[in-house]
């Protein structure tokens, strides 16, 4: 099936990248913050570098593992702030349809839709400054919609459905079902989405460090190296080439997991999208 | 002269046999009815005829329309005959028309496909399919979309599309079942209409007896991919042959024995108004209303079943949820046992307690991550404590049930649909309840497990004193379980009686106009049979 | 059909007011004294008291709010500090970069996802198939502005078809397209590829529907109900992708622009920030989430021209 093999390629893909950034914590080849100008810009596969150095002579590869981990703690806090509370509120919204909670919810999910997580960035750093911190704030409001938005229209299907008026008959009340009948049947639509939005929030979070909004130094962040190549790219292109294709690497597997994910959990939308 | 010869026709799709040696014939100006339960191939046996097979499928055998070798032939003759030598309808009217075309532009293009006329000619010509059809240009202009169509109007559409070039042959598969009696009924006079004037033959594919009863002139009868017997309708339904046959047509008129009782009023419910608000039409204007029940009333006894009959909308599914607690009403009161459902905004869970339901979906009823086990017990939650012998109770439930404890650790998804009902029935019988509310809980079983189920609910109703609700679109089901039986429309009980009595002599038109819509199957159908019918064993699904 | 544009009219009224409210609060409230934020600790006390004279900030929050609202609707968008300049001419010929840029991205967005949807939806499970969905696993995968550096590094440093950035202003139009090029592939590609799968999985459902049935029976042949029945019904969640995109063609396109250095919208408001012009971020922003409500309210229009259900149910 392409659906297990999409999940164990992008299973071992994303744990490849998961693994990298632990190990950074406790051994990276060098010294991420080490600059070395004696061995600056040295190319790929120089002896003692395997993905060479940086204008600074720091090591590409160590850079990249401490890369990761911001990352994957930025992506990760963004999708938990996201779903902590956009899920609830879906629910909610759901099991009060029409009403005024599910109005306002709804009416807010529009306005935060109208702005994109950039424009958020933009205006959080204008007043606190940029930081990690404020990039993870803003794709975490931005994630909040999406999660309250698929969360309810989810839950308001299954509201119609007849055990849930087998369940009020027999007393329980919107809370109760909510927590008992809707999250169970849209859990697995969370845990495809969360994948997803995992991986827009690494791209979300290079893109926003690429700009100056996101981590900042010392903290290393693939946005940033992209950053610093760019000067560089004509006589370094290698500077630029391997936290790309970190990225993309790290996107993908989780992409691709987020598909097989899918498939294994709903069978009948094997072969879609 | 034959139209349309089957012979031989075997089916499979991927490894899985569908159909075994299926042969039938339909000539010119005749109807030929298929009749057969979910899963018996009667719907592949159609398709196959057109060529419209889901992918994967393979055909062997003999398929001869209208002079064509309909299995070898290509696509293109296959796109030249579909429509204009052979046409189709289906079953599920509210979905087979596209929502952002007009009407007109559908009708028109059955034609333009496959003729080169000018567009204002086949619009011309679709304007007469329409009205044909009896959608007359004042109401229906070209211009209209789907969505501004009831269910049996869009049906119609559907004739129209089918019959704008005049097919030889049109095959409607289950063209009413989703249809209220009497719009059903206007359609099969439309289609017998046509079936006259054009000359062309209808191939129907049903699984209701009483449906071709009257109209087609010969009937097969199909069981998993098989047709087991074949032949004129009067003489079918005179003698039939095969046991599967007699099953059938027993199950179909089935009437359960049960004890008549009817001891002190249970439920009283007076002069309840329920009233919609319909989705807002701008921001900041009042949204409008929707009276959903007109001031109803009704008792019902102790050991009573009660039957409450009316079209789709008529706000018989209200009633039952007013009943049943789920939903305020505007106006009037609802007791049970002379306690009030509603006390105070709240539902007073003593009084909940002592009502359950079953609902019509055997699909949707349950909550696909939980095991039956769990399902069964989901009453409990009424008692003030959780019982320490819930497991004990729970598989008695099932045995009460025809299933058996064992089942309790199952997922729904592992029983059929008739053993699903059962599970529902369990759960509602698991708190010992006064009453329950049936709503159109036989309404998606085949006939012969529908018979069963009526059976059960019989029994059970016997064995645990339980009073019955029974709301139902099918007369003839409310007619065999039934003591009483309130007749709906458009939010008011129009008439109220014994079952016999109202069903035989009915007072009020509208009552006249369901009953005579009902389709009927032929008195005396299977008298001759040599042996008595038995009861069907159902199949467990793996 | 007016009713439903009302509808959607009032509720696109209702998002502008409460988004500038929220930019206003954001940036005017939050910060305490913009005036002081603006000048940084170490600003001389008179300095301030002059700034905080020409914000007008000795009037109360609503007076304000209103003053910059009706400002807005009258195309005045304030004055930037640092450049004090109005800020509508600073913005006004940035956007003239910055929206062809969206709308060229888009543009080749829907060029190159259309086909390719429609192509691996129609020969589902081909190679065709799997080879469009292989290339927008990938392009969704891909960070638009490394995939720009790449381009710059191939087409324009080594292969010298395109200038590694810049803008020679629209005195020729091809000039100035042949500049915008390589950033709207840029921006285009994840864009596409997301358009593509949605694109694909629209029309598998749709080609799942009974009406696609009731039109093959009329004789219909596949590709006459893929283009008469099934790509319309698929435009609906089209449409929606199409409208939520032109949201990130904006604000990619801020990012876009530092790889070619181009003088856009993106450009003006990272020096804003980083010299604190309160006044620009404001303006800029707003501006930013207007274009992004109003490509929503078109896309709300659209849905009613693809489906009279919309037209007279409401």
């Amino acid at each position: 099936m392409i659906g297990a093999r999409n999940l164990i390629l992008g299973g071992t893909l994303t744990a490849v990248f998961v693994a990298l950034a632990i190990l950074s914590f406790l051994w990276t080849p060098y010294d991420y913050t080490g600059v070395d100008v004696a061995n600056r810009l040295k190319g790929p596969l120089s002896p003692g570098y395997l993905l060479g150095t940086d204008h600074f002579g720091r090591d590409i590869l160590s850079m990249i593992m401490v890369g990761a981990r911001t990352s994957i703690a930025v992506a990760i806090v963004a999708v938990g702030i996201g779903m902590s509370v956009g899920v609830p509120l879906g629910l909610l919204a759901a099991s009060g349809r029409g009403g005024w909670v599910d109005e306002i919810t709804m009416r807010g999910n529009d306005l935060v839709f109208a702005f994109p997580s950039l424009v958020i960035a933009i205006l959080i750093t204008a007043i606190f400054g940029p930081s990690a911190f404020n990039a993870i704030i803003a794709i975490g409001i931005f994630n909040v919609p999406v999660f309250a938005r698929l969360t309810r229209g989810a839950a308001l299907s299954l509201w119609q459905r007849d055990y849930i008026l087998a369940a009020r008959v027999a007393g329980k009340g919107p809370l109760r079902i909510s927590v008992e009948h809707i999250l169970p049947n849209v859990a697995n639509l969370l845990i495809v989405q969360g994948t997803i939005q995992f991986s827009l929030g690494i791209l979300a979070e290079a893109g926003l460090s690429y700009v100056g909004l996101g981590a900042q130094p010392p903290t290393p962040s693939w946005g940033r190296m992209l950053a610093e190549s760019q000067t560089m790219i004509t006589i370094a292109p290698h500077m630029a080439l391997f936290p790309g294709l970190a990225i993309v690497l790290t996107v993908l597997g989780l992409n691709l997991m987020g598909d097989g994910l899918r498939d294994a959990l709903d069978p009948r939308l094997r072969g879609r999208s | 002269m034959t139209l349309l010869s089957v012979s031989g026709l075997n089916l499979s799709i991927g490894t899985l046999p569908i159909l075994h040696d299926v042969a039938l014939t339909v000539a010119r100006g005749q109807i030929v009815g298929v009749i057969g339960e979910s899963g018996s191939g009667k719907s592949m046996t159609a398709y196959a005829i057109t060529q419209l097979l889901p992918a994967g499928a393979q055909a062997q055998g003999t398929v001869t329309l209208d002079g064509h070798d309909i299995l070898s032939a290509d696509e293109p003759t296959m796109c030249a005959l579909r429509g204009a030598t052979v046409s189709m309808i289906f079953q599920e009217p509210m979905t087979a028309l596209n929502p952002v075309k007009t009407i007109g532009d559908q009708v028109a293009e059955a034609i333009l496909v496959h003729e080169n006329v000018p567009r204002a000619e086949a619009m011309a010509r679709a304007r007469a399919a329409l009205d044909r059809v009896e959608l007359t240009a004042d109401r229906f202009p070209l211009g209209r979309y789907p969505h501004e169509m009831s269910g049996g109007q869009r049906q119609r559409v559907c004739i129209a599309m089918a019959i704008a070039l005049r097919p030889a042959l049109l095959i409607a598969d289950e063209p009413t079942t989703a249809l209220d009696v009497t719009t059903q009924a206007g359609i099969l006079t439309l289609l017998k209409r046509l079936v006259v004037e054009d000359g062309m033959g209808l191939l129907m594919i049903t699984h209701d007896l009483a449906v071709v009863a009257d109209m087609a002139d010969e009937i097969h009868i199909m069981r998993a991919g098989r047709v087991v017997e074949a032949g004129p309708t009067g003489q079918v339904f005179r003698a039939m042959r095969h046991p599967y046959s007699r099953q059938l047509l027993a199950a179909s008129g089935h009437t359960p024995d049960r004890e008549t009782r009817a001891e002190e009023t249970l439920l009283e419910v007076r002069d309840v108004v329920r009233d919609y608000v319909l989705p807002r039409t701008r921001l900041w204007s009042r949204p409008g209303r929707f009276r959903a029940l007109h001031g109803v009333s009704l008792t019902l006894r102790r050991g009573e079943s009660l039957g409450l009959v009316g079209a789709s909308g008529c706000g018989k599914s209200t009633l039952s949820r007013a009943i049943l607690g789920l939903e305020p009403v505007e106006a009037g009161d609802i007791h049970l046992s002379g306690v009030p459902v509603w006390a105070g905004g709240a539902v007073d869970r003593a009084v909940r307690r002592r009502m359950q339901v079953v609902f019509q979906d055997p699909y949707g009823s349950f909550n696909p991550r939980w095991r039956v086990g769990r399902l069964v017990a989901e009453p409990f939650h009424l008692l003030d404590r959780w019982p320490d012998d819930a497991d004990d109770q729970v598989a008695q439930a099932l045995i009460a049930v025809g299933l058996t404890p064992e089942d309790a650790a199952k997922y729904p998804h592992e029983f059929s649909g008739g053993q699903r009902q059962r599970i529902a029935i369990a759960r509602a019988l698991i708190i010992r309840p006064d009453l329950i509310v049936l709503d159109e809980a036989v309404s998606a079983l085949d006939v012969s497990i529908r018979a069963q189920i009526l059976d059960l609910l019989a029994d059970l109703g016997g064995r645990f004193g339980l009073s019955y609700l029974f709301i139902s679109h099918d007369l003839s089901v409310v007619r065999s379980i039934t003591d009483r039986v309130l007749v709906m429309d458009a939010g008011r009980i129009v008439e109220e009686g014994p079952t016999e009595q109202v069903f035989d002599a009915p007072r009020h038109p509208y009552t006249k106009s369901l009953i005579d819509a009902a389709p009927r199957l032929p008195n005396g159908a299977g008298t001759d049979s040599p042996t008595p019918p038995q009861t069907l064993s159902e199949t467990r699904a793996p | 059909m007016l009713r439903y544009t009302v509808l959607r009219l009032q509720s696109l009224i209702l998002s502008l007011l409460v988004a500038s409210v929220v930019i206003f609060v954001t940036v005017e409230i939050v910060p305490g004294d913009p005036a002081s934020f603006m000048l940084g600790i170490n600003a001389q006390p008179d300095t301030v008291a002059a700034l905080r004279a020409e914000l007008g900030l000795d009037q109360g929050p609503f007076t304000r709010y209103l003053a910059w609202v009706s400002g807005l609707m009258q195309g005045d968008l304030g004055t930037s500090y640092t450049y004090r300049a109005p800020v509508a001419d600073m913005v006004g010929d940035r956007l003239w970069i910055s929206l062809p840029l969206a709308i060229y991205a888009l543009i080749l967005s829907t060029a190159i996802a259309f086909p390719a949807g429609i192509l691996a939806a129609t020969r589902r499970g081909s190679a065709a198939d799997i080879g469009v969905m292989g290339m927008t696993q990938l392009g969704v995968a891909i960070p638009n502005f490394w995939f720009a550096m790449i381009m710059v590094l191939i087409f324009a440093v080594n292969l010298r078809w395109f200038s590694a950035g810049g803008f020679p202003g629209w005195e020729n139009p091809l000039h100035a397209l042949h500049a915008l090029t390589l950033p709207a592939i840029a921006l285009a590609l994840p864009q596409a590829s997301i358009l593509a799968r949605v694109m694909r999985s629209a029309l598998l459902e749709t080609l799942d529907e009974d009406y696609i049935r009731t039109a093959r029976a009329k004789g219909l042949t596949r590709r006459q109900v893929l283009w008469r029945h099934a790509l319309r019904n698929a435009m609906i969640p089209v449409l929606t992708i199409i409208g939520l995109q032109f949201a990130f063609l904006i604000a990619g396109g801020i990012i876009i622009e530092n790889v070619f250095y181009l003088p856009g919208l993106g450009r003006l408001i990272f020096q804003a920030i980083s010299q604190r012009d309160l006044i620009v971020v404001e303006s800029t922003v707003m501006l930013l989430v207007f274009a992004v409500i109003v490509v929503n309210f078109a896309v709300d229009l659209a849905y009613a021209v693809v489906d009279p259900r919309l037209r007279s149910a409401r």
